[in-house]
């Protein structure tokens, strides 16, 4: 019995001298302001002096969350009980959540800076007029290869070069089933939006036919992957592909010119918002030319901020890999919302894609 | 007590150091001046020195620990008790419903109950944040607790408690003489394992967490997409070195007091 | 007068099974009952009897199986081993504390060391050996989960060797018994409980496990704990993702009453 109490005792004395500890800190850098705001990001999806910079600017403290999924996130704004100011869902989930009505429609005039977006990122069929979202970073669904690994020949101008017999278990794919199936749709040269189940049974045929040239289908781990050499091929977004690149030089990447998706990260200010000024003075803050250019060095997707742009290393913006030309940008489509019922669809034939590679 | 032969002794060391490679792997990249876990370029302090720097963090790391070491105890104390309850029930079949339910929120997928808490503590209208979280853990952390302490119990000699009774033990001291000591090997695996599922956590605390208010598993994992910055291999370093000092510390402490007690009963 | 101590300690565990086990299972009953547009249906328990499904819950079955099975055969003799060790219970600690890293990262950790370039394939090379793709197969698989489990086993193994009466060990060979006829009909049945908590403790979450059917199995093993992940968080069809849940949960119970404790039952 005596090691059970005295057990018991010193994990409470542990925990009372934590709570102090934990308390002097967050006291420590709050400096008894009340005007807070909630930002929910990605993790590491922000250079974390801005928000530093922010405070001493407007003295509103900002508490910073994270969530690593679009539909979890959202999960969390429906359900309520916690206050989020600004959030940062993918143009497909800024879609679903204004059907859902979950959003605050933004004050223009509060956000004078909306002007540094390029216009050919505003005003998007996912929400037109920028009502509810601004673009805060975008990217393309490409191939990451490694040129050292593989034939010459293949240079993923097009999708059928992922099918070259030569790739045999050396392609990797991203785990999600709208891209796979977009990718199976695109190389058939049909939208990826598409809502035809006969195209999405063709998709899913070809798709199969790629099983033998495929190692697995994973996640956010491909990166220390392709970094390291341990695969030669992978289908993944471009951003990603350009942290891999950051790390390894050997690494190249592609968009195919029979098309591919265009996506985007967007600020959004939920429902649940509790500072609706500190939301917009936040977003304005971000997209300010030389503070969205000193983030984008840190985070390195493409930004849509034309004026960061010009303040930014031209072998950066130039670079037609993440900064795609007017005649690919043509053949991007941007993931429409389809509907739960389509959504299913698309993830029964991925799934049966994926029990088709053993 | 007959020694280890060579042969058992390889295999144990073998074990341990199948059970220790990834974490030492996990350091030794904290030591890499490049940015990520492979291509060790040269050595630096420089992500020890971030952890230190980013108070955000460490307070997300206090707040980790705290919730596990009292989810850890308050959820020792009601599995325990539950256990307890458990085993005296005569009747097979209630006894077995029980246990069935016990194991519900083992064989639930992370998200299930995550999904499912949430729903509930919104219905109830809690505010989410350290306490959702913290009940959250306790209420996954029950089974495994139970489960640590059945076996102990069920080995534990019917005549043991009836020879207390006949002696003229109260209900209390049967208790705290006889059972507790008893299962105690018991009660601390269920609450180690406890602190196990609590820090591993993600999905429920994710679910269920509001308000600023975060632990270092969801950190991590929502830094998956962009890549795990060092820092976090630095810190989990920090957290290791000091968890393997304070237990060996604390068992050479509490063996040198239980031989001077020894002594002194003597 | 016992009975009523014990009686009463049931109280709060009580609570939590309304609270925290009950509830939640009627809500996801409920949800289970659901469609896509919110309507009541039983449609969902039909899907759930399709080719893919029960494919599924085989592959769950049996890789939870091997993950058990493998976990047992390394941690019985090592939990043996520790308690015949001087200091048996600081090496016990130090078996629980790896489990304190956090997961993900120590699956990190895991592909870069099974990575072509990692050490394995280092050493490996020493001997002449091609180096191998360790990732993505079943053996990597089923290392990393047996390497989860294994202090979930060894604990509850250890702690019922612990106590176990030398004595009973000297009169058994004192009769002739051999050692491997001493562990039979001895030691193992003695440890009986400990080991079937062990086992209850690796195989109910083998069968749901989902984190690493992606990140070490890429996604070779599916199992119906990350098709349940997928209907919540990709699908966003709770009502699926509840019916699988539903189905597990009816296994769990299945197997708990065939397993289930016959003896105990004190007053």
């Amino acid at each position: 019995m005596k090691p059970l109490i005295q057990a018991t005792i010193a994990i409470i004395i542990v925990c009372a001298l934590l709570l102090f500890a934990a308390n002097r800190l967050e006291t420590a850098g709050s400096q008894g302001s009340k005007d807070t705001i909630t930002v929910y990001n990605w993790g590491e999806y922000i250079d974390p002096s801005l928000i530093d910079q922010f405070t001493e600017e407007t003295g509103i403290q900002v508490i910073y969350e994270t969530f690593d999924s679009n539909e979890a996130m959202m999960t969390k704004v429906e359900q309520g009980g916690s206050a989020y100011d600004v959030a940062v869902p993918s143009e497909y989930m800024v879609q679903m959540m204004i059907e859902k009505d979950l959003l605050i429609p933004l004050d223009h005039s509060k956000i004078p800076n909306l002007k540094n977006i390029d216009p050919y990122f505003l005003d998007l069929a996912f929400d037109p007029k920028n009502k509810y979202s601004i673009p805060y970073f975008w990217g393309t669904v490409g191939i990451v290869y490694n040129p050292n690994l593989i034939d010459d020949h293949l240079t993923f101008t097009t999708w059928e070069d992922l099918w070259d017999p030569s790739l045999k278990d050396k392609v990797f794919l991203v785990d999600g089933a709208r891209e796979v199936m977009g990718m199976g749709l695109n190389s058939l040269g049909e939208s990826l939006n598409s809502k035809d189940d006969e195209l999405l049974k063709k998709a899913t045929d070809k798709l199969i036919t790629l099983s033998p040239n495929i190692k697995a289908i994973i996640g956010d781990e491909i990166t220390p992957l392709m970094i390291n050499n341990e695969a030669a091929v992978a289908l993944t977004w471009s951003g990603q592909a350009a942290d891999m690149m950051w790390e390894n030089e050997e690494l190249d990447f592609a968009v195919p010119k029979e098309g591919s998706n265009l996506w985007f990260d967007n600020f959004v200010i939920p429902k649940t918002a509790a500072n609706i000024d500190g939301a917009h003075a936040f977003i304005n803050f971000m997209l300010d030319a030389e503070i969205s250019a000193q983030n984008n060095d840190y985070v390195g997707y493409s930004t849509p901020n034309a004026a960061a742009m010009a303040l930014m290393d031209p072998e950066v913006i130039e670079d037609e890999r993440f900064y795609p030309g007017e005649d690919l940008r043509d053949k991007l489509e941007v993931y429409e919302n389809l509907g739960l019922k389509w959504l299913g669809k698309y993830n029964e034939y991925f799934l049966k894609f994926k029990m088709s590679i053993r | 007590m007959k020694k280890l032969s060579a042969a058992s002794k390889i295999y144990l060391i073998i074990v341990f150091i199948i059970l220790y490679a990834p974490i030492f792997y996990l350091i030794f990249y904290s030591f890499n001046s490049g940015g990520s876990m492979n291509n060790f370029e040269s050595f630096t302090l420089e992500h020890y020195k971030a952890v230190f720097e980013d108070s955000r963090l460490i307070v997300i790391l206090i707040n980790t620990v705290i919730v596990a070491l009292l989810s850890g105890l308050i959820s020792t104390i009601i599995g325990t008790l539950g256990a307890i309850g458990i085993v005296s029930i005569k009747d097979a079949k209630m006894r077995n419903i029980l246990l069935s339910l016990n194991n519900v929120l083992i064989v639930s997928p992370d998200v299930v109950i995550g999904a499912s808490f949430l729903i509930l503590f919104t219905m109830i209208g809690v505010k989410l944040g350290f306490t959702s979280v913290l009940v959250s853990h306790i209420a996954f952390s029950i089974p495994i607790v139970v489960l640590m302490v059945l076996p102990k119990l069920l080995e534990m000699n019917k005549s043991l408690i009836d020879a207390a009774r006949d002696l003229g033990a109260t209900k209390r001291d049967v208790l705290t003489r006889v059972i507790l000591p008893y299962i105690q090997p018991g009660i601390f695996a269920g609450f180690f394992l406890a602190l196990t599922y609590s820090l591993d956590d993600f999905a429920v605390t994710f679910f269920v967490t509001g308000n600023g208010f975060s632990t270092l598993s969801v950190e991590i994992y929502s830094m998956a997409r962009t890549g795990i910055s060092l820092t976090i291999n630095a810190l989990s370093g920090l957290i290791f070195l000091i968890t393997v000092l304070v237990v060996i510390g604390y068992y050479f402490v509490a063996n040198r007091a239980k031989r001077v007690s020894e002594e002194v009963q003597r | 007068m016992t009975n009523r101590v014990s009686k009463g300690s049931l109280f709060p565990y009580c609570l939590w099974i309304l609270l925290f086990v009950i509830a939640p299972i009627a809500l996801i009953v409920y949800y289970s009952l659901l469609d896509l547009e919110g309507k009541f249906t039983l449609s969902n328990y039909q899907s759930f009897f399709s080719p893919a499904y029960i494919k599924m819950t085989f592959t769950s079955f049996w890789y939870a199986f091997l993950i058990t099975f493998f976990t047992l055969v390394i941690s019985y003799p090592t939990a043996y081993l520790l308690t015949k060790t001087k200091h048996k219970h600081l090496w016990l600690m130090l078996i629980i504390i790896p489990s304190w890293i956090n997961l993900l990262l120590k699956t990190y950790a895991f592909i870069g060391i099974f990575g072509l370039y990692g050490p394995i394939n280092a050493v490996v090379e020493v001997f002449g050996i091609e180096p191998k793709q360790i990732l993505f197969t079943d053996f990597s698989f089923i290392f990393v989960s047996v390497y989860i489990f294994i202090p979930f086993m060894i604990i509850p193994i250890f702690n019922s060797l612990d106590k176990l009466n030398p004595t009973l060990i000297y009169a058994a060979r004192d009769l002739g018994a051999s050692s491997f006829t001493t562990f039979r009909r001895v030691v193992f049945p003695l440890t009986i409980d400990g080991v079937k908590s062990g086992i209850q403790v690796t195989f109910i979450p083998a069968l749901s496990l989902f984190m690493i059917t992606r990140l070490i199995a890429g996604n070779q093993v599916i199992t119906l704990g990350t098709a349940i992940e997928q209907q919540f968080l990709v699908s966003q069809n709770w009502g699926m993702g509840s019916t699988i849940a539903v189905f597990l949960i009816i296994i769990m119970i299945i197997i708990m009453l065939v397993t289930g404790q016959r003896k105990g039952g004190r007053a």
